[in-house]
């Protein structure tokens, strides 16, 4: 059985919509408009025990949200979800002291305190033997190089280290199922590449099972074997990032640095032109295409280097989001049936 | 429930150790709780005085609406001591801050109850508050002995008045929590917390005796729950209550407390089930 199942999950969020100036402020006091927005729109998804899933989509694309819902912080509108067994929004101490939420952006230490005395909270919150939250904390502390850092209070930290020592406490428990949210957002390049290190030591040592939302693709490249695109509320790729530009990427990107007055003329035929700086040239053309355009070129010109590359990943999943928003505008012009994903109706 | 009790000790010494960390501003915000006290003194003197003056009779002998002068310094410092109990600053709005910025998501993930981690926070903040209070309220008190005309009450008035204060702070407690918690709703309570303390400082006895107030005032305030926060205490201790009353009035504060208690579980699980983890 899959450790995360979750069946056609619904979240429906109201939100205010306030028009401009105090006319409006005031007609507000009174009658109310809100607008329904489906932030999670029947998703289904499994994950199995072990693994390391990478939610990418846009701002407001509904992976912070399933996440919350996973953790059990918001209730669904509808659908299903289990999680080791347990429905999170039931909130059962059992599910709570299993799994572990880690928000990049917000502090679940007290601020003016060292992190060791958070970690004694921990510590009695989780019920966690004496013998192993010694070992454990000797064991994260070591790894992430914070042992001479536990009695200075968290507000003199560094963000980079603040994330760390959040980190700690969130696996002080050894949770099953641990959410990462974001949890690299703000750090320096150095402080990024450390906690990928050890989020990815520490998952395969001990073979838990981590969901994490992130919009930095090296994060997502470094750790997860498996990415999820969540876009508008709804799956749309779920697989391997490699995948990712066999299914949305049709192109290649072809750099070719020519010998002298070699450059071609009519550079446009050959595929379309990213970049001119002669004589180095570079085109992005058809896969299918590639090998033919080039045994052309070089029967023709003197070549001195050549590269044939992927697209960027940043650049595929950012075509498909905006791919993605420009069917759903067509949709949406397209007739009253079809709107996006929101529905205005006024409410007092 | 020895787990359970190492969790809470553990909560309160944390509290505690947070407490101490400001402690100079601390320490001058409690110093500073005693001005009011004075200036309500010093303006009950001024009307002893415009009632002494031409009267030919010692301040003593002055009553206005039944109280005499020291009965009603001695009235004032009891009702500065149930305060103490009492009040509960930046409880309601820290609640509503939590809800608004997201921060109260730690409590839903994390298995632990919010109210009961509030609860301990906060007796963590009045037990530091005590320490730093009690020399200069046993100063305060001993200077002003003469105005407890009949002395120190019996032994079972003294238990009825720390019992009391007891609920006293319990009630406070989960009345401002549930103003706090009406914030899944409003996200901003500050002008309902503003209406509160208003009615709560003219209703409680903070401001004046209770029972200066004629009817139906009088029987408005007896159905409120906020004379048990400052008056009740105080004329337990004066002798203004007494025999059947007293054991009425404690009864019915009990009652309020676990209405309070209810209204606020209500409260939460109601607005934790519409909550929408605001804050990112």
């Amino acid at each position: 059985m899959s450790i995360i199942q979750i069946e056609r999950l619904v979240k429906t969020y109201q939100v205010y919509q306030k028009k401009e100036g105090l006319r409006a402020s005031l007609r507000g006091l009174f009658r109310r408009e809100y607008r329904y927005v489906e932030a999670v729109r029947g998703i289904d998804l499994q994950v199995e025990k072990g693994e390391f899933v990478a939610f990418l989509g846009p701002n407001g694309a509904g992976k912070t949200t399933t996440l919350k819902l996973l953790s059990g912080v918001i209730n669904p509108s509808s659908g299903k979800a289990l999680v080791m067994g347990h429905t999170p929004w039931k909130r059962d101490n059992a599910y709570r002291r299993r799994f572990a939420l880690v928000m990049g952006q917000k502090n679940q230490l007290w601020w003016d305190l060292p992190a060791q005395e958070s970690f004694r909270l921990h510590q009695q919150i989780y019920r966690i033997p004496q013998s192993a939250f010694q070992q454990t904390l000797d064991e994260l502390t070591g790894l992430l190089e914070l042992r001479d850092l536990l009695k200075q209070p968290v507000r003199e930290l560094s963000l980079g280290e603040r994330m760390k020592m959040e980190l700690t406490a969130a696996l002080l428990h050894s949770p099953e199922v641990l959410f990462l949210d974001e949890p690299t957002i703000g750090l320096d390049v150095v402080a990024q590449h450390n906690i990928q290190q050890f989020l990815r030591f520490y998952q395969e040592q001990r073979n838990i099972t981590i969901l994490l939302t992130s919009h930095y693709m090296k994060d997502v490249g470094a750790l997860c074997k498996r990415v999820v695109i969540i876009n508008r509320g709804n799956i749309q790729y779920d697989g391997s990032l490699t995948g990712i530009l066999d299914q949305f990427s049709g192109h290649k990107i072809v750099t070719l640095q020519f010998a002298k007055g070699e450059v071609p003329e009519n550079l446009e035929k050959f595929g379309e032109v990213l970049e001119v700086q002669p004589p180095r040239v570079q085109w992005q053309m058809p896969r299918a295409q590639v090998t033919e355009t080039l045994a052309a070129i070089l029967s023709r010109h003197t070549i001195e280097d050549m590269a044939v590359e992927e697209p960027p990943l940043e650049k595929v999943i950012a075509d498909v989001f905006a791919q993605n928003d420009l069917d759903a505008a067509r949709e949406s012009f397209a007739g009253p049936s079809n709107q996006d994903n929101g529905s205005a109706r006024g409410n007092s | 429930m020895l787990t359970r009790t190492l969790t809470w000790w553990t909560i309160l010494r944390i509290s505690l150790e947070e407490r101490l960390v400001y402690r100079g501003d601390f320490a001058l915000g409690t110093l500073m709780r005693f001005l009011p006290i004075i200036t309500q003194i010093f303006l009950w003197y001024a009307i002893f005085e415009g009632e002494r003056v031409g009267s030919g009779k010692t301040l003593d002998q002055i009553e206005v609406v039944g109280y005499r002068y020291q009965d009603f310094v001695a009235y004032y410092l009891l009702t500065m001591l149930s305060r103490a109990f009492s009040s509960m600053p930046g409880l309601a709005s820290g609640i509503a801050l939590q809800i608004r910025d997201g921060e109260i998501k730690k409590f839903l993930v994390q298995p632990i109850g919010l109210m009961e981690f509030l609860l301990l926070t906060r007796v963590a903040h009045k037990l530091v508050y005590y320490v730093i209070a009690a020399a200069p309220f046993a100063l305060v008190f001993f200077l002003c002995r003469g105005y407890f005309v009949p002395g120190w009450p019996a032994p079972e008035v003294l238990a009825c008045f720390a019992a009391s204060l007891i609920m006293g702070f319990l009630l406070g407690f989960f009345l401002e929590a549930s103003i706090g918690l009406i914030g899944f709703w409003w996200l901003e309570v500050s002008s309902l917390l503003f209406v509160y303390m208003l009615l709560s400082f003219f209703l409680s006895g903070h401001m004046f005796p209770l029972d200066l107030l004629g009817e139906p005032w009088g029987q408005i305030v007896d159905l409120l729950p906020l004379k048990y926060l400052a008056y009740f205490p105080s004329a337990i201790f004066l002798g203004k209550v007494t025999g059947q009353e007293l054991v009425r009035g404690l009864w019915i504060e009990a009652a309020w407390l676990l209405f309070l208690i209810g209204l606020s579980r209500v409260l939460l699980w109601r607005g934790v089930k519409r909550y929408s983890g605001f804050g990112g």
